[in-house]
């Protein structure tokens, strides 16, 4: 790791402060993520500023019904607040089906929706990567692209957002609480906090530098059952080749958001709106424009398939 | 004492050079600048396995390099470092987390259990007794993650967390052999002394009801 000068923030404002005024400043929360990219030097912050000691870590009922959560809320606590598990069950089983107990322990919300993706280029310092180094080029086209994104992309990069947690999130239309270094606080809709490529693979998210999130809220729980069903190579511990998160209805109407296969949560309002017709009309029309590669063409049609099944769970 | 002509030739030179401003850009003494430059260190109070402990340490210092080289508690293991493997699995403040994803200056004022603190060889922790008795392990590497994993793992399900393979989120929660293994998933033994590993919990918590 880099040198780094480190402090304990004492308020929100004061950590604010602290990480916009200080070049090369980052906060950190649960660290999963940072520290390992630290350690691979991906990641080189000057400085750092420690949240955790922030009134940010309760889950509280909103007057309209919904649920607001601290940023500093564990994964674990999440997955587990009886509430989230009887009203929101889609964000308890996308949550646990992500990483390790240990992991989840230590993990933010906040943390979490700003994990970084895994792109294998990303995480290799010795090759081109326009995410790690701007303009360098990426490799992952025409390189290794099995784990990438299908959708979404573009010609700068081609990198998925590997989340678990904010594919349920996007389903049930999520929003951002943050906090800026002026003091101002704004309501972030989660569809347009993750950034697609386009030229500049490098801006990932809709915050401004110093910026911090401090909460993320959830409108009352919409109708139908809760469904997260995760593809990937092994039973446990390993990130999604395609995951399909979903709200269904009786009627055969609902939501769907799909994990794994874009930049960012993958959820297209008429491809929701086709899931009457059934699994191939919503991923025909939530993958047009796709552009695969060669290594992970088959996502589309596992998408199908794995929609599928969740439709078939929806009935149960 | 007597020098060496060249020696104090080289000695009046320097001193002159020095005296007419001509290596002034040249720093003469104490280390050069890369040398002088100092990690930050950061006071850190722990408490580990009821000790404890105030410590100065470099600010990128782990939490498993601080318990393994500054308090010299080598029964946490180091594998992947890197979060993967569990074998660095400790409780702080009850609560398991990998310690080699954890910056010990993250953990001031924290109270951390490590495989040491849980028992010893002559009054061993119920799970370490279980985990001799069904041959839980070969080489042994990875054990006190898998141990301490173990001990959090059973106070997970009475907290109501549930796992990837839980049927009913809201039902109360009992640990099946399915179960249990999921929730294991981020302790990897390369020996494969799963099986065993696997009945030593369950052991565990059949005995305590």
């Amino acid at each position: 790791m880099t040198p780094f000068t480190y402090e304990r923030a004492t308020s929100p404002e004061a950590a604010i402060r602290a990480v916009a005024g200080t070049p090369g400043a980052k906060f950190i929360a649960g660290g999963t993520n940072l520290l390992d990219l630290m350690k691979f030097q991906i990641e080189r912050p000057t400085h750092l500023v420690d949240v955790r000691g922030l009134p940010l870590a309760t889950i509280e009922d909103t007057p309209d019904g919904g649920l607001r959560i601290g940023a500093l809320v564990t994964n674990t606590a999440l997955a587990a607040h009886p509430r989230v598990k009887r009203d929101y069950g889609v964000v308890s089983r996308a949550i646990v089906a992500g990483a390790t107990g240990q992991l989840r322990n230590k993990a933010s919300v906040g943390g979490n929706l700003l994990q970084r993706n895994r792109c294998p280029y990303f995480y290799n310092v010795h090759t081109p990567c326009n995410k790690r180094v701007p303009g360098s080029g990426c490799s992952a086209i025409g390189g290794a692209s099995r784990s990438l994104a299908v959708v979404g992309t573009s010609e700068a990069c081609i990198a998925q957002n590997p989340g678990d947690m904010a594919v349920a999130l996007m389903v049930l239309d999520a929003a951002v609480e943050t906090m800026n270094a002026a003091g101002n606080t704004r309501s972030i809709p989660l569809a347009e906090f993750f950034r697609l490529p386009g030229e500049t693979p490098e801006i990932e998210f809709a915050l401004e530098p110093g910026e911090l999130i401090t909460a993320v809220t959830l409108p009352p729980p919409p109708a139908g059952t809760h469904h997260y069903h995760k593809v990937r190579d092994r039973a446990s511990y390993a990130f999604a080749i395609v995951s399909v998160a979903a709200v269904l209805d009786e009627d055969g109407t609902g939501r769907v958001a799909f994990g794994s296969v874009a930049p960012r949560p993958w959820r297209v309002a008429e491809a929701e709106a086709a899931l009457p017709e059934g699994p191939a009309a919503v991923v025909a029309s939530a993958f047009d424009g796709a552009k695969p590669t060669h290594e992970n063409a088959f996502k589309i049609p596992l998408a199908e398939r794995t929609l599928a099944l969740v439709i078939a769970e929806g009935k149960g | 004492m007597l020098l060496p002509e060249w020696l104090l030739n080289r000695r009046e030179f320097v001193a002159g050079a020095a005296a007419s401003g001509a290596l002034t850009t040249v720093p003469m003494v104490g280390p050069s600048p890369a040398l002088a430059e100092t990690a930050p260190t950061n006071a850190v109070r722990l408490d580990v396995n009821g000790e404890p402990h105030a410590l100065t340490l470099d600010t990128r210092t782990t939490l498993l390099d601080t318990l393994r080289e500054h308090l010299h508690l080598t029964g946490t293991k180091k594998g992947c470092d890197h979060g993967h493997c569990g074998a660095c699995t400790v409780l702080v403040n009850g609560t398991r987390i990998n310690a080699c994803l954890s910056l010990a200056v993250m953990h001031d004022g924290d109270s951390v259990t490590t495989i040491e603190g849980l028992g010893t060889p002559d009054d061993m922790h119920e799970m370490q007794a279980a985990f001799v008795k069904h041959d839980g392990f070969q080489c042994g590497y990875c054990t006190p993650g898998q141990i301490c994993s173990a001990v959090a793992v059973l106070a997970e399900v009475e907290q109501g967390v549930p796992s990837h393979v839980t049927g009913d989120l809201t039902a109360p929660m009992a640990l099946s052999n399915i179960e249990l293994r999921e929730r294991m998933s981020g302790n990897i033994c390369r020996c494969g002394a799963y099986s065993n590993i696997a009945d030593a919990i369950t052991e565990v918590a059949e005995a305590r009801g």
